[in-house]
């Protein structure tokens, strides 16, 4: 990026921290994302990866410090909630399809029920989606009747259909037997060379080397370090970071 | 197939002959060893005894003609003679509207379409209706056939639309031709709902009880979940205090009290309607309980991914929850609404006439006296055949509602 460039920080979160009960989830966490960039967050379970990436949508509430999206800042005000709800996908790792809904009912609902789109414009904009992913032959055909891979890519196509500025991933591979993670992870590389913003909880560790631009570790609540893929294969500078690295390479 | 002809399957153990013929199905099933054959033999001699026995009454000793001099009572209690054509304008509008929805919104429901229409034709065999009740149902049939033949011509864009409007045209029509309109000299004068009577008031009672209960039900379920807590505890309140009373009280405080709780100068409810309001508020409670558990059973994820999607909370309750939940509870909703239909019996207590008010009615004239297994048999035979109909449309639903779950 030159100089020239206005650099864009369409995700900031400074100083967030989520308490469930007692057990404080979320310490002091402090990121800035731009647009276009595409962040991998890595660390080991229970580090509180989901319930911060959770926390940026609001499906989780943070009780201090600051989440500001595409400038929008997230606070009580339901508002403000649903826009930013509308400009951030999220794909999750249980697919969360709607199953009593076809795949292109499942496309389309938000568009028309959110965006107040017309059907037929809604149709022909998930058909477009569903090629993107690359089952258009499945449209017709209800959530349980795909494989774990189709369903994934259903549920990326879904959350595209709102035409978000931002996608969140919650290790969006974990639930899926080793053959279908490939064609789930060639879409979401698809999307993040089209530009988009994304936001990726996951294990893999080739994707997270090959598309992002930098990687986050957590643990225990808190980001103990970020920096490039290349800082983290080559030097990385915790001790937790590079026992995590260790054990998972 | 090729290679099952030549694997030792549990089939082609069994000699050939005996596999497909009523004589091998016996043998495997009902004598398969001593304890079995001993309890087929008993089990059988019991049939016979009580079947032997029953018909005996049905066809020596019984006396019918009880059924015939009161035929008209039972179907329609004190409604005119002369207003009912209205009644039989009701059915074949009734048929009309089940034929065309059956086929603009064939698919999911088509199953229980065809109960419906199976429902007049079942009827044309009981014994004692007359040859006219038989035509009059024939056309009903025939009303149905029509519609669905007809509806396959029309230029139609939004189905599930359109059948909403009907049912709502039809709903309409039906109370004003059952009503009436105008003056008493008039070519449909009005007819007072307490002269409504026997099966067409147990028929409707159950339906409006059952229509009316329905969407309050799920409203109290979904408020019995509700973030607010004022919402919640109102919920709550209402549904455990009608649980823990019996229809019967309720329907006796509707006839007493509803008139109470009403503004002054309120027009005096009909006891019929009073009766309609207890059974309403009564079947509420329960579908509000059994919608719960169909709520229960969704998934947190299903929540998340409409709010994530931006969805409003009530438009993913509308889109994404309560489908999935009703669906999971059709089961038990029809089975409540079948004794719903049998529990409107109990309106007999409240000095209304539905079948079961009649019936009594009827074995209480001198000069019918004696009569009571005959009048309550009939009954029974009026009640299975509607209530079998209900259960056997839930199964056709659920079937093809499973098609897309898995
Ligand atoms: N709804 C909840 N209630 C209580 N504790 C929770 C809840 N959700 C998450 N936690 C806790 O917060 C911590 C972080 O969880 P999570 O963000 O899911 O971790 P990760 O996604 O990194 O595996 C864990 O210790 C977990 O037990
Ligand atoms: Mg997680």
């Amino acid at each position: 990026m030159s100089e020239n460039d206005a650099v864009e920080e369409i995700i900031i979160c400074q100083d967030v921290c989520k308490w469930f009960g007692d057990f404080q989830a979320l310490k002091n966490c402090s990121l800035r994302v731009q647009a276009q960039e595409v962040v991998v967050i890595i660390g080991p379970s229970g580090s509180g990866k989901s319930t911060f990436i959770r926390c940026i949508n609001r499906l989780e509430e943070h009780q201090a410090g600051d989440i500001i999206v595409d400038g929008i800042p997230l606070t009580r005000d339901v508002r403000n909630i649903e826009q930013i709800r509308s400009e951030a996908g999220m794909v999750f790792q249980q697919f969360n399809l709607f199953p009593h809904l076809t795949v292109m009912e499942n496309i389309t609902l938000a568009p028309i029920q959110v965006r107040k789109m017309k059907k037929e414009e809604a149709q022909e904009t998930a058909m477009g989606l569903l090629n993107r992913v690359g089952i258009p032959e499945q449209a017709d055909k209800y959530p349980g009747q795909l494989s774990g891979g189709q369903q994934q890519r259903v549920a990326i196509a879904r959350s595209l259909a709102m035409s978000p500025k931002i996608m969140l991933f919650d290790e969006p591979t974990s639930a899926l037997d080793p053959e279908m993670i490939k064609e789930v992870l060639d879409v979401m590389q698809e999307l993040a060379e089209t530009g988009m913003t994304m936001l990726v909880v996951t294990h893999e560790m080739g994707f997270a080397r090959e598309v992002a631009d930098r990687i986050v570790f957590m643990d225990a609540g808190e980001i103990m370090e970020v920096g490039t893929p290349e800082h983290f294969f080559t030097n990385a500078q915790h001790e937790r970071t590079k026992l995590f690295l260790s054990q998972i390479l | 197939m090729t290679t099952a002809a030549g694997t030792p399957s549990d089939r082609s153990v069994l000699p050939v002959t005996e596999r497909y013929t009523l004589l091998g199905w016996v043998r495997r099933n009902l004598f398969s060893d001593l304890f079995n054959s001993l309890l087929t033999i008993v089990a059988l001699a019991f049939i016979v005894f009580v079947a032997r026995l029953l018909l005996r009454w049905a066809f020596v000793s019984a006396e019918w003609a009880v059924i015939p001099a009161n035929f008209n009572l039972i179907m329609r209690g004190q409604y005119p003679a002369v207003e009912a054509w209205r009644l039989w304008l009701v059915i074949y509008l009734l048929g009309t509207v089940v034929g065309v929805s059956w086929k603009l919104i064939s698919g999911q429901f088509s199953g229980a379409a065809r109960v419906l229409i199976a429902i007049p034709f079942a009827l044309m065999f009981v014994p004692f209706f007359s040859m006219g009740t038989r035509l009059y149902l024939l056309i009903t049939v025939v009303a149905a056939s029509t519609g669905y033949l007809v509806a396959g011509f029309l230029p139609i864009q939004r189905r599930g639309r359109a059948v909403a409007y009907l049912i709502l045209a039809y709903l309409i029509v039906m109370l004003i031709l059952l009503r009436g309109v105008g003056a008493e000299e008039g070519p449909m004068p009005p007819v007072q709902p307490i002269l409504w009577g026997g099966l067409l008031l147990s028929l409707l009672l159950a339906f409006f009880g059952i229509t009316l209960s329905f969407p309050l039900g799920v409203l109290l379920a979904l408020g019995r979940q509700s973030k607010l807590p004022a919402i919640r505890v109102i919920s709550v309140v209402y549904i455990e205090f009608i649980r823990g009373v019996p229809l019967i009280s309720l329907l006796f405080m509707g006839q007493v009290m509803l008139q109470l709780f009403l503004p002054d100068g309120f027009p005096l409810v009909d006891r019929v309607l009073r009766a309609l309001v207890a059974i309403t508020l009564f079947s509420a409670a329960y579908t509000a309980e059994n919608v719960r558990g169909g709520l229960q059973s969704i998934s947190r994820g299903q929540y998340e991914a409409a709010q994530a999607l931006g969805l409003s909370t009530f438009q993913s309750t509308l889109h994404i929850i309560l489908p999935q939940a009703l669906r999971a509870v059709i089961p038990v909703l029809v089975g409540q609404f079948i004794s719903l239909f049998k529990d409107t019996t109990l309106v007999a207590l409240v000095g209304i006439f539905d079948l079961l008010g009649i019936a009594r009615t009827i074995i209480a004239n001198p000069d019918w006296l004696g009569t009571h297994p005959e009048v309550y048999a009939f009954v029974a035979v009026l009640f299975w055949i509607f209530s079998y109909s209900m259960s056997y449309a839930s199964r056709r639903i659920e079937q093809r509602l499973g098609v897309g779950e898995r």
